[in-house]
């Protein structure tokens, strides 16, 4: 190789690796607020699903992984009062109009839903993010909701016969968050025993 | 010749504006311009990488070689847009969950390349953090323009939801200028995103006819 290739070559090593140690040195400085700010976010969205009230515990770190019907790992968050659990939320995944909607679902130990949040999704704004609950206070109609007082052909949106409202111009994001709380619910139903016991 | 820095400043915000004279950074400008908040956001993000990745390579013009400095140009703005997303995602949080989608798109966006490659590769460094800054500032300001018609027509609000970017005491910033329910869905998705920048060129166009300028094609190049 000639001299000029050496040259350029070392210049371009020495940028790669200068700049290399500056991101490590960052990475390294800012990984563990990232990792603090990441838990604190966590436990900000369990609270508005498993209310302070009806747990003496941290949810965030009292969780067990359960296999849900197709098969996958899901972390199941629980709340716990003097031992006894009072309530579990996880994670759900719905089908939206623009790709997964996922919530996180707060259901308590009579399998009545407590709260529903949306984490992430890629609704139409405008249209299909009415399903978050500072732009609208749609999610909230299920609080209090289960399969004991609600039966489970009323699971739906109005368009498919059920008894929750579609919004004007969205109701493909109604339908795939209904029918993921549906799932949901029916996960509870299967893993009830699993996600009840103490300790 | 240095080039003077009211020279430099009147290019980054109109003359030469990165979005609205040289059509550059079309990428994040049409997928970010849904409202004028998320607009202010990339922007400012977009305006810090470009003013550090412009001093830096300022500082080493005279080291990188010509055969080398494109990889070493992207090397330089990947590592700033990096800094800048570790450091926000840390210890502005609250910012970064609105923005923290969009910091990665600030590499793919060719603006802050081509003024590296255009101006801070030959120009002193002190120039060449003024116009990474305001070239930055200048792609703020089209952004937060496509953004806030979008919004408005779209929505009927502007810069809805600021106070979340920018915190509480901005809450003055976020105005319904039209009832909830009557904006044009169109202006939101992507299509408006093409309708909404095409006609804020042609309004820059006109506004520099009204003024007796002449309309030449700018490029990256004509410094």
């Amino acid at each position: 190789m000639s001299r000029a290739t050496w040259i350029h070559a070392s210049i371009l090593g020495a940028f790669c690796l200068g700049f290399g140690i500056v991101l490590a040195v960052t990475d390294q400085q800012t990984n563990d607020d990232i990792k603090q700010r990441i838990l604190e976010d966590k436990e900000r969205s369990l609270s508005q699903v498993l209310p302070t009230a009806i747990h003496d515990n941290s949810p965030v770190t009292d969780t067990i992984i359960l296999k849900d019907a197709k098969g996958e790992d899901v972390t199941v968050y629980r709340a716990t009062k003097g031992g006894q659990v009072t309530g579990v939320a996880y994670t759900i995944v719905g089908t939206g109009y623009a790709g997964p909607i996922r919530l996180m679902l707060g259901v308590d130990a009579e399998g009545k839903i407590l709260g529903v949040r949306v984490i992430t999704h890629k609704e139409t704004p405008g249209l299909g993010d009415k399903i978050q609950v500072d732009k609208g206070d749609w999610i909230l109609r299920f609080n209090g909701l289960s399969f004991a007082n609600t039966p489970l052909e009323k699971w739906k949106v109005k368009k498919d016969g059920g008894q929750f409202d579609q919004f004007s111009g969205a109701t493909i994001t109604p339908r795939g968050v209904v029918g993921a709380i549906r799932e949901g619910l029916h996960f509870f139903d299967a893993q009830k025993s699993k996600m009840l016991e103490a300790g | 010749m240095a080039t003077p820095y009211k020279t430099i400043i009147k290019d980054g915000l109109w003359e030469n504006n990165g979005v609205i004279a040289m059509l550059l950074g079309m990428c994040p400008t049409m997928a970010v311009t849904t409202s004028a908040t998320n607009g202010l956001g990339l922007g400012i993000a977009t305006a810090l990488v470009m003013a550090a990745s412009s001093l830096l390579v300022a500082l080493f013009r005279n080291t990188i070689t010509q055969e080398v400095r494109i990889p070493v140009f992207i090397l330089i703005i990947a590592s700033m847009t990096t800094l800048v997303d570790l450091c926000m995602n840390a210890w502005m949080h609250e910012m970064y969950k609105v923005l923290g989608l969009f910091i990665p798109l600030i590499v793919s966006n060719c603006l802050p390349l081509a003024r590296l490659e255009a101006f801070a590769a030959k120009e002193p460094v002190g120039r060449s953090f003024v116009d990474g800054l305001f070239m930055g500032i200048g792609f703020t300001l089209a952004l937060v323009v496509i953004g806030a018609i979008r919004e408005l027509i779209g929505n009927g609000t502007i810069f809805a939801d600021a106070a979340l970017l920018l915190g509480p005491a901005f809450h003055f910033m976020e105005l319904r200028l039209l009832p909830a329910d009557t904006g044009v869905l169109l202006a939101i998705l992507p299509p408006g995103g093409f309708l909404v920048t095409g006609l804020v060129l042609v309004a820059k166009r006109m506004i520099d006819l009204a003024a007796g300028k002449e309309i030449r094609m700018a490029g990256a190049h004509s410094v």
